[in-house]
């Protein structure tokens, strides 16, 4: 996988694998239905339901006015009322219009009303940093969502993810999120058709490694495996460790992660302070602490609304010869 | 587009039974319809009796400390929950505020197991996790009991997108105050729900305070109807002390919504007769104020208006009002009995799964 590359015959991008995982949950069940800013007509501000609306409809493909607390309420209403609605938020700053729906409602409702209302949405909304969108625009803020209990938080990383992920969040019974990174939209690769389903509960381990693990999730998924390959060249088997899932987080496969290597990097794009990447590091301390060769390393981004100049912009975000550098720290 | 401006009339001044009535010569036919409006009225008067009760026990409770938290009371209001409930099926949806004991009692939720669920025991209507401000009944398409000002009108939309997308010919109502009214979530819902033509009956309980501070000092313009229907939706004002005026004017509302019409707002002018909450000192009315609408009763109004037609004898309101005690009475002895929730379900319904260790 590799962004920006143009894809080859047989190859995939990332954007067009969670199109067809639309397309196969609008067709497979007419209770699914999509709803967001711009997700009919125009095609998705991404791209992604690109000619959903031409095969649906407008009743399924459904263009909704900019009012992120009216729709996704609504989609939890729907929800409620037996329809499967896909709830698309155009970015997840964006995402904090609708933070009394999510939190207050879709998170809540099932225990407040003492298990009689379950939830079952899907919100899909972009992430993350790396295109000069500057401070509005490039955030990464899946580790708020994955504080509250209630909902599951998913971030596909890789094609296969992107095109199998959706299914699995349709049939849970609970709201779902979805981060698609940003960076993500153009990779492309070769879809595995014949890889069984890989559900929502487990972490992946896309590289095996002994001397270090590399957890991260998303679109710090293909700086890890950059920073392997280059560790690999220094003599070092990095292990990389796909999260898939931010809650609940996977404690057994990082466990077991950190039980192989004795040493672990946290790579999380948000900022540092309070992020996934302290849940994960402090989860290795009370788990793995007996386990652990070297102080957990963490690579995050610099605590700053993350700047429009390219220079800026690169400084601010983890890069690969920053985990490379943590995985030398923590390898000694 | 219909905006009655100031008014204190329903659209529709007439009962419906007697409009039925009033082409027939038969005059054993209109005795029978005359007895049936008797039935209804003292029905609605059993319902607003019974809110108005058992609200009362609930400010004992209180006092008593077996209900804690937060309670907002209803007294005043119960017009207004009675008579819309009136138009409602039971297929219908209903999302209600954080004052909603009227509501869930209008709705049909049982008076035991609302009490209990003020108790915060396992057979409260939300198994004790919700307390009075989230009284939910999903056998009853009861959807709460929303404490976030405005949190439930877009999720009202969505159950209404639901049966507008299956075509089912359903009405979600959803109750909320004049406080709503400078929520965004309100005017983003009320803008979609006009767009998509959603089968939502709004209903605004202005009670003139959102919270403490009057509705001229939160609002630039207290027409709130005019404002409803500025997002091309039918809007009337409605007099919310006078249950049948309210019931007429949802039993409107609500077979329009049902023709396909869209959404419809009403904007029901009512007043809450005590302090906003348990512990609110109520400083910021005037008692005279106060006074002057408690002279408006809707329970004295109903109870008068049967008087003065000779339909209501002192035996059958002392019937009524017995009847409602011992309901009330019952209520609360369940709950005192009731078994509490036990801790070790603390983590239960957090998420559909069972939780870890079960």
């Amino acid at each position: 996988m590799a962004a920006g590359r143009r894809p080859r015959e047989a190859e995939t991008t990332y954007r067009e694998a969670l199109r067809e995982a639309l397309r196969e949950a609008l067709r497979s069940d007419d209770r699914v239905f999509l709803m967001g800013e711009d997700v009919g007509r125009y095609g998705g501000c991404f791209g992604v339901s690109l000619g959903l609306l031409e095969e649906f409809g407008p009743e399924r493909v459904r263009d909704t006015p900019l009012s992120e607390s009216a729709f996704v309420g609504a989609g939890i209403g729907a929800a409620l009322a037996g329809l499967r609605p896909i709830v698309e938020i155009m970015t997840v700053n964006f995402s904090l219009l609708a933070l009394d729906q999510i939190l207050n409602n879709a998170a809540t409702l099932l225990h407040m009303s003492g298990g009689q209302l379950p939830v079952p949405l899907v919100i899909r909304m972009t992430t993350g940093a790396g295109r000069q969108l500057a401070a509005q625009h490039s955030h990464s803020l899946e580790g708020w969502y994955a504080h509250i209990p209630g909902i599951r938080v998913v971030a596909p990383a890789t094609i296969d993810d992107a095109r199998t992920m959706l299914a699995p969040a349709l049939t849970d019974p609970d709201p779902v999120l979805i981060f698609e990174h940003g960076s993500l939209y153009n990779a492309s690769g070769e879809l595995d058709a014949s890889a069984p389903p890989v559900g929502l509960d487990h972490a992946a381990v896309r590289r095996p490694g002994t001397d270090v693990s590399l957890i991260a999730y998303g679109g710090s998924l293909p700086k890890a495996l950059d920073a392997a390959d280059e560790l690999a060249t220094d003599g070092i088997s990095a292990e990389v460790l796909d999260l898939r899932t931010l809650r609940p987080l996977d404690d057994a496969a990082i466990a077991s992660s950190v039980a192989r290597t004795h040493r672990a990097v946290v790579i999380d794009e948000a900022w540092r302070s309070g992020s996934l990447a302290a849940e994960v590091s402090a989860r290795i301390a009370e788990d793995s602490f007996y386990e652990l060769d070297a102080p957990v390393e963490r690579v995050c981004s610099a605590e700053v609304p993350i700047p429009y100049a390219r220079r800026l912009e690169e400084a601010a975000l983890p890069q690969t010869a920053d985990v490379v550098a943590a995985a030398h720290r923590a390898v000694g | 587009m219909t905006v009655a401006r100031g008014s204190r009339k329903t659209p529709s001044a007439s009962k419906p039974a007697r409009k039925t009535a009033s082409g027939s010569r038969n005059a054993t036919s209109v005795v029978g319809v005359d007895q049936a409006n008797a039935r209804h009225r003292a029905a609605l008067l059993e319902a607003m009796l019974r809110i108005r009760r058992f609200e009362e026990r609930c400010v004992e409770l209180y006092s008593a400390a077996k209900i804690r938290g937060f309670v907002h009371l209803y007294i005043g209001e119960e017009a207004v929950a009675v008579g819309v409930s009136e138009a409602l099926t039971p297929e219908d949806g209903v999302v209600s505020t954080y004052r909603e004991h009227g509501h869930a009692l209008a709705r049909g939720i049982p008076a035991e197991a609302v009490m209990a669920e003020m108790y915060g025991k396992a057979t409260g209507c939300s198994g004790g996790r919700g307390g009075s401000m989230h009284l939910f009944d999903a056998s009853r398409r009861f959807y709460g009991g929303n404490a976030i000002v405005a949190g439930g009108i877009p999720l009202a939309a969505g159950l209404a997108l639901a049966d507008h997308m299956r075509a089912r010919p359903h009405v979600t109502c959803c109750f909320f105050g004049d406080g709503a009214f400078a929520e965004g979530e309100f005017h983003e819902t009320a803008n979609l729900a006009a767009l998509w033509g959603l089968p939502l009956l709004l209903v605004c309980e202005n009670n003139l305070y959102a919270m403490g501070t009057a509705l001229e000092r939160h609002e630039a313009q207290t027409d709130l109807a005019m404002r409803a229907a500025s997002y091309g939706m039918v809007a009337w004002a409605v007099d919310g002390m006078d249950v049948e005026a309210v019931e007429s004017a949802a039993r409107r509302a609500a077979g329009a919504i049902r023709a396909g019409a869209g959404p419809h707002f009403l904007e029901l002018r009512t007043y809450r007769f005590r302090a906003h909450s348990m512990y609110d000192p109520d400083r910021y009315r005037d008692k005279a104020e106060v006074e002057r609408w408690k002279a408006r009763d809707p329970i004295t109004r109903l109870t008068d208006r049967m008087r003065e037609e000779g339909r209501l004898g002192e035996r059958e309101l002392a019937r009524l009002e017995k009847q409602v005690a011992e309901e009330v009475d019952r209520a609360v002895e369940a709950a005192e009995q009731a078994p509490e929730e036990p801790v070790q379900d603390l983590l239960r319904h957090v998420t559909s799964a069972p939780p870890e260790g079960d």
